[in-house]
């Protein structure tokens, strides 16, 4: 019997030497195939005595194998070059813009009204809405405001008609919800926050006729003046992230509040005005029948643009409702 | 309340300088809301008298002059003012001095040496402008430092007061409330009855005691009206804001300042007759001291005699009887009207005065005729004269509430705890009178206060005086429940969120729109105005929040922006028969490229259905569309928009006539809906998900082109075919093979059984029903 390891060299040669897999195909009929000289020499075995087919036949076996181990290998190779070419050709520029919608975003008075609700829920306090359509008795005498009162002046109102007004505080919200309250025979504790828009006959660089308000109420047993510091300086360390705000109170008045104060909170060396506040006024309890003796509390009116302009940097209160979207974008990043 | 700070020290001097002052003021509840100098800093200035003065022999115009600045020997200084002349005595600023702008050094003027400078007003920051030398009368002391002879180191305070503080307005006050919150005592200016010397009276008749308590008058005779004001009392009144206008007017105004009672002063030789304080009659009329006409009400009080109306009670006088410079007799006035009987007449008339709105606020009725003779002796001062016995009507005045005040009451409101003698002395300090009680107190406020009428009134004087900012803050301790959470119900936040995620910028535009917007988009004949707008085109309530974002579009693409996706979520106000309503609406407008400009896909331009999907995904693809016109909207692309068969609200495309009036090259798709009827949703049910697959069939059929396929649907899905489950759109073809005027729609049927796999024989017969009812409703042929 021939040596066949030549075979072995051959086919590895032949088969290194095809560069598509239908060449090497065709190589692989050379040895393989029907008519392949491996085929052909396991067709001699027939012609070889008992004792000498086994060891002839393990010997072809032997050259069998590697020719086909050859052969899968080049296969192999092959694919993988051809995988590797279509996934060449595939390839893509990734820092390609994609096919997208652009960028939404909130307004920032959203961000931060969602915040400022975010931050009171999280205490427990419920929100309460309003007309902004007022009657004149909710925006005022339930508030202890009464006609030719001087308070009235203060506010600069834009009229609707003789009895309505567009609410120029979100304070009434209290007493629509205590109304409400009463009727459906609940009692205290109230404990909610009143965002929304509320409007003053006055424009210039640092007042708008409409602007954003969250009006606060928090009435208990035992809820004290303390307590309101509290609760805003607590809000208002978590709204900025900033565990060194400190709250400053000022005696002010509003007709529905009593003691009443200006709040004022630190910042960058000084105090800055952000809204009004006080302990709920008998006479305003008195109008929505809640006892001032079993009861009492506190409401707050934060001004929502002046906490987004401190929040953001923002530095004119006009670009709030010029609306341009260089600004707007501006706070969906 | 504008006033100088020295004026107030002359009553009550803490040790506190100008800005500690100031800080006290406000966290007493007097704002300060400006803090000034009366002057800007310079030294070395002094009251100079020319003693010569020669022509500069180099210069027309300058002249040299010798100057005693109260040294051993006179300055030389080149001048070029024109009123500079021997005997003028006028600010000399000395070599050394350093003025607003510049330093005075020893200088040569044209050759000729000059060691100072004599000063204008302007040039020492007095004034904006000055013409000349800054003349000083002739009894100024030669070499006085100027601004102690100007009193010139003095702060002006404007101070926010709260309309509950009318005790404030007035130095007095002031001083009050500084004695009370700093403990020093205060010097109060003397005043004592003058002596009469004149027998001479008016008659007055008070007929509305209720509203005029108590009316002081008194005759002066002799007074020279010519008389000038002193300097200290021009420079009190001006550093108050007031101008000097006489003596008698200006003593008048000062008292007014000083003790914050409102004086008139009458001609008395113009009077007619008795003094009568009444309630105007029916088309009574008088002139003004600002020369204007007033007609007044049966409401408005005043002074009249027997020619009509003198004056408006408290307000302002009248033209005919005012003081001028040929007065020589005059009746003071000095009264108390109520609060009550004078809130909004003022207002009413057009009219705001220092004395309306002190008397509106409260005037100390406790005073009233010590302000009369404080005002007679200056008169006499200044003017001279012989004053005559006061005319007094004194009805009931107002009596000051014994108020309560609960130990107990304050800690529970304040949360603090004061001691009772802590209280007491508080109560003291501010001048009210008090007994203990077993829990408290029982307090009687002065007259000057009428602002306590009530504990709580008490409380917040208790914490004022103890300082706001000695309260500290307390976190709340509080027994808690959970909120409410009802999951149906979405929030706005969700509909916010879905729209930005969709690429919607939110936006926030004013609730009051143009007039003729609400007219024309929103087709609204009656419109909801505002009586006092702020402006012309921002006068009326919105029913829609189209306008707003149009505006907003149209103010982008005049920045060059060239594509916008805006939404708003906000009221829209309406009329019902109750009055107003609102309602809750989102918007979204879309603009320009369906895409922002890019490499990938070819450009298109948004359309009706790219915002039908923004709708449908708002509406939890719940929604349903009919087609319906409405004023603002394009009349081939616009749908009523419907949830449950409730319509919520629209879908279009802007009308081209609007496009073209608003200047909008490219097409604008809107949309409106109910933001409570889209948030109320159903809570997830869960129901048996099938075993067995669905089978597909596609069909294609040929209808006419006018019918909807939304009907088509609908049609099928009354009809409840078994075992179909839903039919849906995939293709719609017109053209070549299709005759003119029909469409090919081409749609996919799922099928299914829920117990077991479906047969091929059994879908087929379910096709066949739905293409026998698709015939038979709509003509439909199956397109092969």
């Amino acid at each position: 019997m021939a040596n066949l390891d030549h075979l072995i060299t051959e086919a590895q040669a032949d088969f290194a030497a095809c560069q598509t897999t239908t060449a090497l195909e065709d190589a692989k009929a050379k040895y393989l195939g029907k008519t392949g000289a491996i085929t052909e020499a396991l067709k001699g075995l027939g012609r070889l005595s008992a004792e000498e087919r086994p060891a002839a036949g393990a010997a072809i076996n032997v050259v069998k194998k590697q020719v086909e181990a050859a052969l899968n290998a080049r296969r192999d190779a092959l694919l993988d070059a051809s995988q590797a070419a279509q996934l060449a050709s595939e390839s893509l520029d990734v820092t390609l813009p994609a096919r997208a919608q652009g960028q939404g975003g909130l307004h920032p008075v959203s961000l931060t009204l969602r915040r400022i609700e975010q931050l009171f829920h999280s205490i427990g306090f419920d929100v309460a809405t309003g007309p902004e359509i007022e009657t004149d008795f909710y925006n005022f005498t339930a508030l202890n405001i009464p006609e030719n009162h001087p308070a009235r002046a203060m506010h600069d109102t834009f009229y609707v008609d003789d009895a309505h007004v567009l609410r120029t505080h979100t304070s009434p919200v209290q007493v629509h919800y205590m109304e409400n309250a009463l009727k459906e025979n609940k009692t205290p504790p109230f404990k909610i926050i009143a965002p929304g828009r509320v409007y003053r006959v006055d424009s210039d660089a640092t007042h708008s006729p409409m602007f954003h308000q969250v009006e606060g109420l928090w009435v208990d047993q035992a809820i004290s003046f303390a307590n309101l510091k509290g609760v805003v300086q607590d809000f208002l360390q978590k709204f900025f992230e900033r565990d060194d705000i400190k709250v400053r109170f000022r005696p002010s008045f509003f007709p529905f509040t009593e003691p009443s104060a200006e709040m004022d909170m630190s910042w960058n060396d000084g105090w800055l005005e952000i809204g009004g506040c006080g302990m709920v006024h008998p006479e305003a309890f008195r109008h929505v029948n809640v006892d001032s003796e079993q009861y009492q509390g506190f409401a707050f009116g934060l001004g929502v643009e002046r906490l987004a302009m401190l929040r953001y940097g923002v530095n004119d209160l006009r670009h709030f409702f010029n609306n341009d979207l260089r600004f707007l974008s501006q706070f969906s990043k | 309340m504008q006033f100088s700070e020295h004026w107030l020290r002359q009553f009550v001097n803490p040790a506190l300088d100008a800005d500690a002052l100031g800080h006290a003021l406000t966290m007493a509840g007097l704002e300060v809301e400006e803090q000034t100098f009366v002057a800007q800093p310079f030294n070395n200035v002094v009251v100079g008298e020319i003693i010569s003065a020669e022509k500069h022999p180099d210069a027309d115009r300058l002249q040299l002059c010798q100057v005693d600045v109260g040294e051993a020997e006179p300055l030389q200084i080149v001048c070029g003012a024109p009123n500079a002349r021997v005997g003028l005595k006028a600010p000399c600023a000395k070599v050394g001095a350093n003025l607003t702008d510049f330093k005075i050094k020893e200088a040569k003027v044209r050759g000729v040496k000059s060691f100072g400078m004599m000063c204008s007003a302007k040039e020492l920051g007095l004034e904006e402008e000055a013409h000349g030398l800054l003349e000083f009368p002739s009894d100024a002391v030669v070499g006085q430092d100027v601004r102690e002879y100007l009193d010139l180191d003095d702060t002006l305070y404007t101070i926010k007061l709260t309309p509950n503080r009318a005790d404030c307005l007035s130095i007095l006050g002031i001083a009050r409330d500084v004695m009370a919150i700093t403990g020093k005592t205060m010097v109060l200016p003397q005043v004592t009855a003058v002596n009469i010397t004149t027998e001479k009276s008016h008659l007055v008749d008070v007929i509305e005691q209720e509203a005029c308590p108590s009316y002081y008058g008194r005759v002066i005779t002799g007074v020279n009206a010519n008389a000038s004001t002193p300097d200290w009392m021009i420079r009190a009144i001006e550093r108050s804001g007031l101008r000097s206008i006489s003596a008698i007017v200006d003593i008048t105004n000062y008292v007014l300042l000083e003790l914050g009672q409102p004086l008139h002063a009458f001609d008395l030789d113009k009077l007619n007759g008795k003094i009568s304080v009444r309630f105007a009659k029916k088309d009574e009329q008088i002139k003004l001291l600002n020369d204007t006409e007033a007609k007044l009400a049966e409401d408005d009080l005043v002074i009249a005699d027997d020619s009509g109306p003198i004056a408006l009670a408290g307000i302002m006088g009248g033209e005919p009887t005012s003081v001028n410079h040929q007065t020589t007799s005059i009746f003071l006035e000095s009264a108390f009207f109520t609060p009550e009987v004078m809130a909004g007449k003022a207002r009413r008339l057009g009219l705001s005065t220092d004395s309306s709105y002190r008397f509106e606020r409260g005037v100390d009725y406790g005073n009233t005729k010590q302000a009369m003779e404080r005002a007679t002796a200056l008169i006499l001062e200044v003017c001279g004269g012989h004053a005559g016995s006061i005319t007094e009507k004194v009805g009931r005045l107002p009596e000051r509430k014994k108020v309560k005040l609960r130990y107990a009451r304050i800690a529970s409101v304040l949360g603090i705890q004061l001691s009772k003698d802590d209280v007491a002395n508080i109560l003291k300090q501010l001048g009210f009178s008090f007994d203990e009680t077993e829990d408290g107190f029982v307090v009687q406020a002065p007259s000057y206060r009428f602002d306590i009428e009530r504990e709580a009134d008490l409380i917040e004087e208790v914490a004022r005086l103890h300082g706001y900012d000695k309260i500290p803050a307390i976190a709340p301790v509080a027994n808690v429940t959970m909120l409410p959470l009802p999951e149906a119900k979405r929030s706005l936040n969700w509909l916010k969120d879905s729209l930005l995620s969709k690429g919607y910028q939110e936006v926030v535009t004013y609730s009051f729109v143009e007039e003729s917007w609400e007219r024309t988009l929103s087709d609204n004949q009656n419109p909801i105005m505002l009586k006092n707008p702020i402006a012309s085109n921002l006068s009326v309530m919105r029913s829609s929040l189209w306008a707003g974002l149009l505006d907003v579009l149209t103010y982008n693409l005049n920045r060059k922006q060239d594509r916008a996706m805006l939404f708003e979520t906000g009221s829209t106000y309406h009329r019902n028969d109750n009055g107003y309503q609102e309602t809750a609406r989102v918007a979204g407008l879309c603009y320009g490229t369906a895409n922002p400009e890019q490499w990938s896909d070819a450009a298109r331009d948004f359309d009706f259905y790219d915002m039908k999907a923004v709708v449908d995904t708002l509406t939890h693809q719940q929604a349903t569309y009919k087609r319906d016109v409405h004023a603002a909207l394009h009349p081939g692309q616009t749908a009523r928009v419907y949830l449950n068969d409730i319509a919520i609200g629209w879908l279009g495309k802007l009308h081209p006539k609007y496009q073209q009036q608003y200047d909008l090259p490219k097409s604008t798709i809107l949309f409106e809906l109910n933001t409570e009827l889209i948030l109320q949703t159903k809570l997830a049910s869960y129901t048996e998900v099938s075993k067995f697959l669905p089978v597909r069939r596609d069909i294609a059929i040929v209808v006419d082109e006018t019918i909807e396929v939304q009907t088509i649907i609908d049609a099928v899905n009354a009809e409840k075919i078994p075992l179909l489950q839903k039919v849906q759109l995939f293709d719609i073809y017109q053209g070549k093979g299709i005759e003119e005027g029909k469409k090919s729609l081409a749609f996919l049927i799922l099928m299914q059984d829920t117990n077991k796999t479906l047969i091929d024989s059994e879908a087929e017969a379910a096709i066949a029903k739905l293409l026998k009812l698709l015939e038979n409703k709509f003509n439909a042929q199956l397109r092969h």
